[in-house]
């Protein structure tokens, strides 16, 4: 599997990059603050006034890493990338399969069943390690249930009923979420989903996870050449990464759900560290939001045997991973698409 | 007569006679990925554009001369053409390595000289091959049976990048060293494998070697 590597963030106002033999060198005021080997980067992100020499731009092209140029504030105004990434033959194939609505059903199922199979592996877990203090009983019987729904997704023809199945699997899921909490419990209530704004703790922890994820794997569809907006169980909508938004699917309950369980079950994140605005909305401060990055971070580093490939990776390669296993079945070289399924 | 869209690089025929599928991969599917051994070759090749290198006992030799053929519908370069001051024309591949079990080095030297005729509109009987392990030339003679080969190699990678479809993938030893193993995925792409069998073992908490199960065949009836 090809290995994971880093992020170089500039925020340095003034910074200026270039390029010296394999390397990539910041400057600031004329003088050197940093060295990385090129080889060691997927990409560059430059904040607000920061500048970088046509040959960096070239080289980093060739070398498949890409640079984005944000405002001070975030905003994202443009990239730089190399023309490796892309396949027109994978690309076209995938937009085939998204007009077929049947070859699109097919897919759909297999993201859902991913979810579904990961959703109840997350109850399982919770159930093996906190057994005596959590409604054993409820959970048990969705894991039964979760159980059959995967079985039967494989065999589910029409996108409505694949649609319909995953909203009553996500309803079920998110009935016992909080449950699923241990401690802190009149801090983190979970009373169902809500996004727009999140509205309670619990929310605004998965809202932000769910975001990083959907940029990873966003970037991991682009890298394997397939266009992330064209989805099979989401459709087109513009400004959406629809496929993106299929291939999370599997990896919600194993990169984000669970994860936003463990900071607030070990203690790691705390009331105090989000504010409530005037209209509701629940917004975290800059101290959660690291100690959330850095477990992120931290997750994404542990290694797992991948059920398909039966190979080590990291929890990080597994958008990666995913992403080629999707390609290569639209190229036609496994019979479907194998879904990430966590034990 | 080929259209220049259609032409082949020359490097295609090599990858061709390494593994089909990694011809594909790289030529269809634009695959690339660089490992120990690619870089090595990049940096050995990688010299400014095509100059004189040297003259020396009656021998002008050029560096990285582009070359094509209109008939064969292939298009590369060539490491170093030898003009002879006796009007004779002598190609030299450069390798990392040693000499391979296969004819792939001597095929991609041949089409070489293929093309340097067709451009030239002489006849080249020789070449040699530079191996960097050996430090030693192999002089390679350009009979009717490696040109045969050559042209029967042009031909079938042609089909093969025309047909669109990258053949499927056939895991065995030289696997392990392709540097192309992590985006090939030979063991998990291999005929045989099938996806329905690891969904039907992982949702029945198996392994996928005893998935006897209906699932495999038919999707049709599942025992709950």
């Amino acid at each position: 599997m090809r290995k994971m590597l880093n992020t170089l963030y500039v925020t340095t106002q003034g910074a200026y990059l270039n390029k010296e033999g394999e390397t990539v060198v910041v400057n600031v005021e004329r003088e050197t603050r940093l060295r990385l080997p090129i080889h060691t980067l997927s990409s560059i992100v430059c904040f607000g006034q920061v500048s970088c020499s046509p040959f960096l731009l070239g080289h980093c092209a060739e070398h498949d890493v890409s640079i984005s140029f944000m405002t001070g504030y975030g905003k994202f105004m443009a990239r730089v990338t190399g023309p490796a990434a892309g396949n027109v033959l994978l690309r076209r194939e995938q937009y085939r399969r998204a007009d077929d609505l049947a070859a699109s059903a097919r897919l759909a199922r297999l993201f859902v069943l991913g979810k579904v199979a990961n959703c109840r592996t997350v109850m399982s877990r919770a159930l093996r390690d906190h057994g005596p203090k959590i409604d054993a009983e409820g959970i048990e019987r969705t894991v039964g249930k979760f159980g059959t729904l995967a079985q039967r997704l494989l065999r589910e023809e029409g996108l409505d009923d694949i649609r319909g199945l995953e909203g009553r699997a996500a309803n079920d899921y998110f009935g016992l979420f909080d449950h699923l909490i241990v401690a802190q419990k009149e801090d983190f209530v979970f009373a169902g989903r809500n996004r727009r704004p999140p509205l309670d703790r619990v929310n605004c922890l998965l809202s932000f996870l769910y975001s990083l994820l959907y940029h990873d794997v966003r970037s991991a569809l682009e890298s394997v050449g397939l266009d992330p907006a064209v989805g099979f169980l989401h459709r087109d909508r513009p400004g959406r990464m629809s496929l993106a938004l299929d291939l999370m699917e599997e990896f919600r309950p194993v990169l984000a759900d669970r994860l936003a369980l463990s900071l607030v079950n070990l203690g790691q994140v705390k009331k105090n560290g989000f504010r409530i605005s005037e209209s509701g909305a629940v917004i975290m401060d800059d101290e959660s939001r690291k100690t959330l990055l850095v477990e992120y971070q931290k997750r994404k580093q542990v290694e797992i045997e991948h059920p398909f490939l039966k190979e080590k990776i990291p929890i990080g390669m597994l958008p990666f991973a995913q992403a080629q296993l999707l390609s290569r079945h639209l190229r036609g070289d496994l019979d479907e698409y194998p879904p990430f399924i966590w034990r | 007569m080929y259209d220049e869209a259609d032409y082949i690089m020359l490097s295609a025929l090599q990858h061709y006679l390494y593994c089909p599928r990694q011809c594909a991969l790289i030529h269809l599917e634009q695959v690339w990925v660089e490992n120990r051994y690619t870089a090595e070759g990049r940096v050995l090749h990688e010299r400014s554009d095509s100059r004189e290198v040297g003259r020396q006992r009656g021998i002008r030799a050029i560096r990285t001369l582009p070359l094509a053929s209109a008939r064969l519908g292939l298009s590369g370069q060539a490491d170093v053409v030898e003009f002879h001051d006796d009007g004779s024309v002598f190609p030299v591949e450069y390798k990392r390595g040693r000499p391979k079990k296969n004819r792939c080095d001597e095929v991609q030297l041949c089409a070489q000289a293929l093309c340097l005729e067709e451009m030239l509109a002489l006849s080249i009987p020789s070449g040699a091959l530079y191996y960097g392990e050996k430090r030693r030339r192999q002089p390679v003679i350009f009979n009717a049976e490696l040109r045969k080969l050559t042209e029967s190699t042009i031909a079938r990678v042609h089909a093969l990048l025309q047909g669109g479809t990258t053949p499927p993938a056939d895991y065995c030893r030289k696997c392990d060293q392709c540097s192309l193993f992590s985006a090939c995925l030979p063991k998990s792409c291999t005929t045989g494998r099938s996806v329905r069998k690891y969904l039907a073992a992982m949702l029945r908490g198996t392994d996928e070697k005893d998935a006897e199960h209906p699932l495999c065949n038919n999707a049709g009836s599942v025992p709950q």
